[in-house]
C-alpha cells in the first residue's frame, strides 16, 4: 500500500508539473515577477541591494510554489479530474502530498535560477549552505502546503486565487515593507517593527522564511535559525493537515 | 465462483441542513452482478445510481450495508478493490493538457503497470479505440465521441476485470455511441464484467445480460431483459399495415392473446379482401417495463440529461 502510495505520489507531481508548472508563462512569471518588485523597490531605495537578496528568495519561493498550487486542485475538482485520482490506489493523503511536491518542484527551481543570479552578482561567501538548503525546501514545502490549502478550501478558481492573495498580500506588505517601499524606508529586522505589528508577523510562514535565510546569507544565531526552520516545519505540517481534512469532507 | 459484485442492504443518507430531513438515496438494496456479464442500473435522475456507484468505487462511505467486491470486502480492501477496478464517469475528465498517449500513460502509473508495458499497451489501446491518429494530440483537442472513448480506454489501461460505465454514450452522435456500444459488448466478449447505468432502454435492451431498475433509493425489479419483459402487463401484440381505401396505408394492431398465428388469422378475417403491405410482431419492450414500474414516460426520463440528442440507442 505504501509502495502504491509513493509511486502514486511521485507521478501526480510529475504529471503536475507536466500538464501545468512548466508552462513558458508560469516560468516567466514565477521568475520575473520577484524581480520586478525588488527592482521597483531598489530604484526607490537605492542603497545595500544585497539586503534584499533574503527577501527576493522568499518572494520566488512563495510565488513559485503557491500561484499554480492555489488553483490546481479546486480547476481539477471542478472539471472532474480530481476524480481519477481519488479513484485510484493512492490514499488522500499521499495524493496531496504529490500535488505539494509538484508545487514544491516548481517553485525551487524558479527559486534556484533566482539564487544562482543573486549569488553571481554578490557573491557567496559566508553562505550558510546547509541552512540555505533547509530554509529554502521547508519555506517550499510551507507555501505549497498553504497554497494546497487554499485549493481545498473554495469551490471556484477565482476564490482561490482572491483567498491566496488576500493571505499572500499581507504577507509581503509585512516582510517585504511594502508601505516603506513607497514611503522611502528599507529592509529593516523584525525586531525594529512595533510589538503588535511583529506578533502579527509571526502568524505568517514568509516571516520565519525570510529570517531563516537572512542568517544563511548573511550569518546569524544557529538558535534563530532553528526556531525558524522549526516554525516552517510546524507550518507545513497543520496546513498539510488542515488540506487533507478538508478535502476529505468535501469529497464525501 | 465468486461473484463480481455481491450487495446487501447498501444504504446512503445524506444529511443537508438542520431543518431538512435525512435524504435516503439509496435505500437497503440488494444485488449480485455475476462475472462477465453486462449488468444494466436504470432509473430515472435521483434515483440513486450514481449514489450506488460512487460506494461501490470507493468514493464515498455507505451509511449501511455491505458489499463485496471481486470476493473483495469494500470496507477492509478498498485499496485492492481500486486496483482491480476501472470506472469511467459520467464526464470525460483526462487531463486537457495532456496528450491522448500521455493520458493513457498516466492510467497505467498511478495503478502500477510495470514501465515495460505501458507504451505497447498505450498504443494497443489507442488502436482498439480508433484513436491512433489521435495519439499525440491534447485531449482538450478531441471530439466529444473520441473524449469519451479515450475516457473509456483509460479506465481499461490497468486491465481490471470489473469496469463501472456511468452513462457512457449521454450526449454522443449516433455513429459515436454505436462505437461505443461495439466496444462495450467487445469487453463482455473478453470476460469483463461491466456494471452499466444508462437512461437509453434501448442500449440496455441491447447490451445487458440482466437489469436492475432503481426508483427512489429502492430495485423494484432485477432480471434478465426477456424476464422483465415478461413481466410486462402489455402482451406481444401482431400490427398490420393494410392498403387503404385511398392509397394511404393504415394500421392494425391485436394483442395475441392465443398466440401469434391465431392474431394475424383474426386480422386477416376481420379485414378481407384488404392488400396486406406489411405484418409485424410487437413484443413488450424494456421501455414497457420501465414504465410501468415507475410510471414514468420514457422520454421524460431522456429529457432530463442534457445531452440527449446525439446519444439515442438507434445505432
Amino acid at each position: 500500500m505504501l509502495a502504491d502510495d509513493l509511486r502514486g505520489m511521485v507521478y501526480i507531481a510529475l504529471k503536475d508539473l507536466k500538464a501545468y508548472y512548466f508552462k513558458a508563462p508560469n516560468i516567466s512569471w514565477g521568475i520575473l515577477f520577484p524581480f520586478a518588485f525588488i527592482l521597483a523597490f531598489a530604484i526607490r531605495n537605492p542603497g545595500d541591494l544585497r539586503a534584499l537578496v533574503p527577501g527576493l528568495l522568499g518572494l520566488t519561493v512563495l510565488f513559485g510554489t503557491s500561484s499554480m498550487e492555489a488553483i490546481v486542485i479546486v480547476f481539477e475538482r471542478r472539471i472532474g479530474s480530481l476524480e481519477r485520482l481519488l479513484l485510484a490506489p493512492v490514499r488522500l493523503p499521499a495524493l496531496l502530498a504529490g500535488k505539494l511536491l509538484g508545487g514544491m518542484t516548481f517553485g525551487l527551481t524558479v527559486t534556484l535560477v533566482v539564487l544562482v543570479v543573486s549569488l553571481a552578482i554578490f557573491g557567496s561567501s559566508g553562505t550558510n549552505w546547509l541552512i540555505l538548503f533547509l530554509a529554502l525546501l521547508l519555506s517550499a514545502t510551507a507555501f505549497s502546503a498553504m497554497g494546497a490549502f487554499v485549493s481545498v478550501a473554495v469551490k471556484e478558481v477565482f476564490e482561490a486565487q482572491t483567498l491566496a492573495n488576500f493571505i499572500r498580500f499581507p504577507m509581503m506588505f509585512l516582510f517585504i515593507r511594502f508601505p516603506m517601499m513607497f514611503l522611502g524606508g528599507v529592509f529593516v529586522p523584525l525586531a525594529s517593527m512595533p510589538g503588535w505589528l511583529q506578533a502579527f508577523a509571526r502568524l505568517f510562514p514568509l516571516t520565519y522564511s525570510v529570517e531563516a535565510l537572512r542568517v544563511a546569507l548573511f550569518g546569524g544565531s544557529w538558535a534563530t535559525a532553528a526556531l525558524d526552520l522549526g516554525a516552517l516545519a510546524v507550518f507545513s505540517l497543520v496546513l498539510f493537515a488542515l488540506a487533507v481534512y478538508t478535502l476529505a469532507r468535501r469529497i464525501e | 465462483m465468486i461473484e463480481a459484485i455481491q450487495v446487501q442492504g447498501l444504504t446512503k443518507v445524506f444529511t443537508t441542513t438542520k431543518d431538512r430531513p435525512p435524504l435516503r438515496a439509496v435505500d437497503g438494496i440488494d444485488f449480485t452482478v455475476h462475472e462477465g456479464e453486462v449488468f444494466g442500473f436504470l432509473g430515472p435522475n435521483g434515483a440513486g445510481k450514481t449514489s450506488t456507484i460512487r460506494m461501490l468505487t470507493g468514493f464515498s462511505q455507505p451509511t449501511a450495508g455491505t458489499a463485496r467486491l471481486l470476493g473483495l470486502d469494500l470496507d477492509k480492501e478498498l485499496p485492492r478493490i481500486k486496483k482491480r477496478i476501472g470506472v469511467v464517469p459520467e464526464a470525460s475528465n483526462l487531463y486537457d493538457e495532456l496528450t491522448a498517449f500521455d493520458n493513457l500513460v498516466f492510467a497505467m502509473q498511478l495503478y502500477g503497470v510495470p514501465r515495460a508495458e505501458r507504451k505497447a499497451r498505450a498504443e494497443s489501446l489507442l488502436e482498439r479505440f480508433r484513436l491512433s491518429e489521435k495519439r499525440d494530440a491534447p485531449f482538450a483537442k478531441l471530439s466529444r465521441g473520441m473524449k469519451r472513448a479515450l475516457t473509456i480506454a483509460a479506465a481499461l489501461a490497468h486491465r481490471p476485470p470489473l469496469v463501472f460505465l456511468d452513462e457512457p454514450t449521454t450526449g454522443l452522435d449516433v455513429m459515436s455511441a454505436r462505437n461505443l456500444r461495439q466496444m462495450i459488448a467487445t469487453l463482455r466478449d473478453e470476460g469483463v464484467t461491466v456494471f452499466l447505468t444508462t437512461h437509453y432502454l434501448e442500449e440496455a435492451e441491447r447490451l445487458c445480460d440482466r437489469v436492475a431498475i432503481i426508483v427512489k433509493g429502492r430495485i423494484v425489479a432485477l432480471d434478465t431483459v426477456a424476464g422483465l419483459r415478461s413481466g410486462a402487463k402489455r402482451k406481444t401484440s401482431v400490427e398490420m399495415t393494410l392498403e387503404g381505401a385511398d392509397g394511404q396505408s393504415e394500421k392494425k394492431r391485436l394483442e395475441c392473446d392465443d398466440g401469434v398465428e391465431s392474431a394475424v388469422q383474426r386480422l386477416l378475417s376481420e379485414n378481407n379482401g384488404r392488400r396486406v403491405l406489411a405484418v409485424d410482431t410487437l413484443r413488450p419492450s424494456l421501455e414497457d417495463v420501465f414504465v410501468q414500474l415507475t410510471g414514468l414516460n420514457a422520454e421524460v426520463m431522456l429529457s432530463e440529461k442534457s445531452g440527449k440528442g446525439g446519444g439515442n440507442a438507434g445505432g
